[in-house]
């Protein structure tokens, strides 16, 4: 596998705020159809991570390229699920019409700059909302839905576009564990036809559902998922963990 | 309200500012609309604020004041949209400074213009009983302008303002279709300053586009409701202040700001109503 085949190919990769090393001498490499888990603490570096393979932050050393282009080249095979959507929640906006904003840059020559939607994206956005069951809420008000409603629809938002690699950041922070299991549910579905790449402080969890988990605290160390145990963690977190063990009726 | 009718009928006058009125509503509905979700009215007042500059320069050099004004919103507005891209921590003390230098260099242009230069007060406050036919066309065709631009841009600017991020992920040029957006405010200021002069024009931009958002939930929605809320001020506003020979502008912003305070008060009031019902319901 090389660079010009993978879903992501990160190397020596750092980034620093000012004085603060976030990240240092990172490399990752994602194969396609891979799902993988990043994991980390709290300020570890997971979102600027994130944001460099978004094309949102330049790269101040090292290289990456997302399915053989530079990040900003690759942003139309992207979806990407933030943790905190990027809107007023009382934004005067339908499910619908949130779902179809995923569509833009999606066309070719006029079509993709001028006038309104077309038949085939909002036949996309119909097939978005049946895919997360949401449906029914298309003609809600984006504000009226309920936390994991808005979790359904913002992955549907960033399937709309047909990506090649689902990026999500934190999908299940704010939704009850039911709804935790039904995301991760539908995101190993998706993972038939589309590398995925999650952020989790959860790596637990995660665990049960990802192919490999990545372990990001300013360095990143790469681990399948039979390897973590308490003493990973440990190292990780630094200290000790609660460990919750999920047991899911299948 | 017979009474105003009536002179309607008979003097062209009160017909030119009839129409200004509604020409003036279609630019306050819709970008006003964009200046109420995107939350920019600060912007918008140091675009309008700024206006003073150029009409004043204008009628200085004796140029026409509609096309200074024109000039300097533009110039304010990308002025604006940099300061807000590029500077963001000290945003809003350098668009306070520039909406008082705008003002100021205004004023001494006025005071330093030989000769009669019209009340400085129809400048502030607007005249809408002065319009010359003249600038009914002009204000026809920046509607019709503004609607062709929102009409072929309508996805990425509903992007810029829902929500930058995804816009930008989704390959949009946000930094290009912000200050798009602020240019039509631009230009809808001047819109308005024909119609209630600079300092009221933030009420006029924002007070029907408000009051349409307590009730309809979708940006179209929004848009036509404002719209016809912002004629309903102007043409009310015109004939309430006929008789008593009040300012026409001064009336219509009461009229939109009364109405705003009530509509506030009574969205409220149903939004509680509502929520108490869903929990009895349970």
């Amino acid at each position: 596998m090389n660079a010009e085949t993978a879903a992501v190919a990160i190397s020596g990769l750092s980034f620093s705020y000012g004085d603060a090393l976030v990240l240092e001498g990172v490399a990752l490499t994602v194969a396609q159809g891979e799902f993988l888990g990043l994991v980390g603490p709290n300020a570890g570096g997971k979102s600027t991570l994130l944001k460099l393979i978004l094309g949102l932050l330049e790269p101040q050393a090292g290289q990456v390229r997302i399915l053989g282009r530079p990040p900003a080249e690759a942003r139309r095979l992207l979806g990407y699920v933030p943790q905190h959507p990027g809107f007023p929640r009382d934004f005067p906006i339908t499910v619908e019409q949130a779902v179809l904003m995923g569509r833009l840059g999606v066309g070719l020559g006029w079509r993709c700059w001028l006038g309104g939607w077309s038949a085939a994206d909002r036949a996309a956005a119909r097939a978005a909302l049946l895919e997360v069951q949401a449906t029914d809420l298309a003609q809600r008000q984006i504000g009226t839905l309920s936390g994991g409603q808005l979790q359904r629809v913002l992955v549907a938002r960033a399937l709309v576009g047909d990506p090649r690699l689902l990026i999500l950041d934190e999908p299940t922070a704010n939704i009850d564990q039911r709804m935790e299991g039904e995301i991760f549910d539908l995101l190993r579905a998706l993972n038939a036809r589309m590398t995925i790449l999650v952020v989790s402080h959860d790596v637990a969890f995660i665990s049960a559902y990802v192919t490999r988990v990545a372990c990001l605290n300013r360095t990143l160390v790469c681990h399948t998922t039979e390897a973590i145990d308490g003493q990973l963690i440990q190292d990780l977190y630094g200290e000790d963990v609660r460990r919750v063990a999920h047991q899911h009726a299948a | 309200m017979s009474e105003f009718l009536q002179a309607l009928s008979q003097h062209a006058f009160l017909q030119t500012a009839l129409i200004a009125g509604l020409l003036a509503a279609l630019g306050c509905g819709v970008v006003g609309t964009f200046v109420v979700v995107k939350r920019i009215t600060f912007l918008a007042g140091g675009i309008a604020h700024s206006v003073l500059g150029g009409m004043g320069a204008a009628l200085y050099f004796g140029l026409d004041p509609l096309g200074g004004a024109l000039a300097a919103a533009l110039v304010s507005a990308l002025i604006i949209g940099w300061v807000r891209l590029h500077w963001s921590t000290q945003e809003d003390t350098l668009i306070g400074a520039l909406w008082a230098i705008g003002m100021a260099v205004g004023i001494l242009f006025i005071a330093k213009t030989p000769g009669y230069t019209g009340d400085l007060m129809s400048y502030l406050f607007g005249n809408i009983l002065l319009v010359p036919t003249r600038d009914l066309w002009i204000m026809a065709g920046l509607d019709g302008l503004l609607l062709a631009v929102i009409l072929a841009f309508y996805r990425q600017l509903l992007a810029v303002a829902f929500d930058e991020e995804l816009a930008r992920l989704r390959g949009v040029p946000v930094t290009g279709f912000y200050l798009l957006l602020l240019c039509l405010v631009a230009v809808t200021v001047v819109l308005l300053i024909q119609v209630v002069g600079l300092i009221l024009v933030i009420a006029l931009l924002t007070l029907p586009a408000a009051i349409a958002g307590h009730w309809v939930h979708t940006l179209g929605g929004i848009m036509v409701a404002a719209t016809g809320l912002g004629a309903a001020f102007t043409s009310a506003g015109l004939a309430l202040a006929y008789a008593p020979d009040l300012p026409v502008g001064p009336t219509v912003i009461l009229l939109a700001g009364g109405a705003y305070v009530v509509s506030a008060l009574a969205a409220g009031l149903v939004q509680r109503r509502r929520a108490r019902r869903r929990a009895a319901a349970t």
